[in-house]
């Protein structure tokens, strides 16, 4: 069992076998980051370009540390840098990345698709680091490995996914990984922000809040997109709060085994307030951990990374 | 792929022999198991440094720390790995600084393996030396590492394979070689 692709560009084509795979690959590599040097020379010799065409600081980070704990050798650009400023296209600075032998390109752009085409342009593996309002698979990922950390086999499990879902990528990750792995999955949010197809990917829609945590074993939170124009579908933060926010009244709803998630960044006392933020029902740094350690993970399978050797059990 | 056994090499009795008489060696060079760890790597090497640790204490009554070590993501052929990825765990329950770290390997072969172990180690601390015990010496060096304690020398041809099985990982305890063949 190998990931016999040569892209991630979502969750929605990942199987369970190759998402439990990169999880079970991921806990490897959070075992390194507890020792006195913090990389493995794996990669070393190849060459990632990260490319954010949209603002990002957590996923770029992580994504910057996971190759570096490679040993990868990194290129940054963004947009404020690049070309892009100059008017240069999408397939022309693809090209111009094939042109310069790159081994994998991690991509982040602000329109839905972006990641697919440059994986058509592009002979090298690519990544997407979230495209639009479609899908960011390797947070899904890192929300699927916090959960089944804690959870074990993720059958029957109650995910009740909470806030923008209309924008969020984030949401439809977590839905596709988390159906694969058979969960039962609830959105909630206010209507304007519940997509009217949603239950077409297989979950269920609850608007009430209270109703919607009850039987939950993780809430995820979502972030308010206030730069995809959440702003327009809630009169103000504070409503929102008052209606869709986590805070310790809800918390206190739930199964005492129940955690908080939240992907990051944190709108403070809009999706959740600071009490739950910093309470002892949530996981949220420990997202942050598994999220360099999910990317290591995806970078070194896609390399083609695999212990043949170990596993015929030929000392070498 | 088809593996064809030629002969057994060494069968249980010898390989408990073996190991004992490692164990003498490992003693008579360091003067008592004080600052000794053992390390094995990742798979067979694991159950054979049980068996060092257990001959040790045997003869000298006390217990070495022991752990494993897995070399996969120390390798030097990303690029020609097949398609199983199979990652076992490094275990270091202790620190190796200022320790004599003895490294256990069922077959050294290349030393290919042994570099990449090396780099583990080093990037676990540092060790005051690093020495090397393995089962089966087959030869065919490509890189200058040699053996400190040996169970066997056998000379191969670089079409032959040679099987260890321990118990721990496999259910028999022997030393196999054969050839692989295309079929």
């Amino acid at each position: 069992m190998s990931l016999q692709r040569k892209d991630v560009l979502g969750l929605e084509d990942m199987s369970a076998e190759e998402i439990l795979l990169v999880l079970d690959i991921a806990s490897r590599f959070r075992a390194v980051f507890d020792r006195p040097v913090r990389s493995v020379p794996i990669m070393r010799g190849r060459t990632v370009v990260n490319f954010f065409h949209e603002p990002s600081t957590r996923t770029r980070i992580s994504f910057e540390l996971a190759e570096k704990r490679l040993s990868a050798d990194i290129v940054n650009f963004s947009v404020a840098t690049s070309s892009f400023s100059k008017g240069e296209t999408l397939r022309d600075t693809a090209e111009n990345l094939a042109a310069m032998k790159i081994d994998m390109l991690v991509v982040r752009h602000g329109s839905s698709g972006a990641a697919q085409y440059l994986s058509r342009v592009l002979a090298c593996p690519v990544i997407n680091a979230g495209d639009g309002c479609h899908e960011h698979p390797t947070q899904g990922l890192l929300d699927i490995m916090t959960m089944h950390q804690r959870l074990g086999d993720m059958r029957g499990k109650k995910v009740t996914i909470i806030g923008d879902i209309a924008h969020s990528r984030v949401a439809r990750s977590n839905i596709w990984g988390l159906n694969k792995l058979g969960a039962e999955v609830t959105v909630c949010g206010p209507p304007t922000m519940v997509p009217g197809n949603i239950a077409r990917m297989g979950v269920t829609v609850e608007y009430d809040l209270k109703k919607a945590v009850a039987q939950a074993d993780v809430l995820n939170v979502l972030r308010i997109q206030l730069e995809r124009g959440a702003g327009g579908d809630f009169p103000s933060n504070r409503e929102y709060h008052r209606m869709y926010g986590i805070t310790e009244d809800v918390v206190r709803g739930l199964k005492p085994e129940a955690f908080v998630m939240h992907p990051g960044p944190m709108n403070r006392n809009v999706e959740i307030s600071s009490e739950v933020a910093d309470g002892p029902r949530q996981v949220i740094l420990d997202q942050v951990a598994n999220g360099v350690a999910v990317r290591m993970a995806l970078i070194y399978l896609l390399s083609g990374g695999d212990p043949g050797a170990l596993a015929s059990g030929e000392a070498a | 792929m088809s593996f064809t056994e030629k002969a057994v090499i060494m069968n249980e009795d010898e390989m408990t022999r073996a190991i004992k008489r490692m164990a003498h060696e490992i003693l008579e060079a360091s003067g008592g198991i004080q600052d000794l760890v053992l390390l094995g790597v990742q798979r067979r090497g694991v159950p054979l440094a049980g068996l060092l640790r257990d001959a040790i204490k045997a003869v000298e009554g006390g217990e070495v720390p022991m752990g494993s070590i897995d070399i996969t993501f120390y390798r030097d052929d990303l690029s020609k790995v097949g398609p199983t990825p199979r990652v076992a765990t490094t275990e270091m329950p202790f620190d190796v600084t200022d320790k004599v770290v003895i490294l256990v390997d069922d077959v050294l072969y290349t030393g290919r393996t042994v570099r990449a172990a090396l780099d583990v180690i080093m990037d676990w601390g540092r060790p005051r030396a690093i020495q090397l015990a393995v089962l089966v010496d087959r030869g065919h060096r490509e890189l200058p590492i040699r053996p400190d304690y040996v169970g066997k020398n056998v000379p191969t041809s670089q079409k032959e394979v040679i099987k260890v099985k321990v118990r721990g990982f496999d259910d028999t305890m022997e030393v196999v070689v054969g050839e692989v063949g295309e079929r």
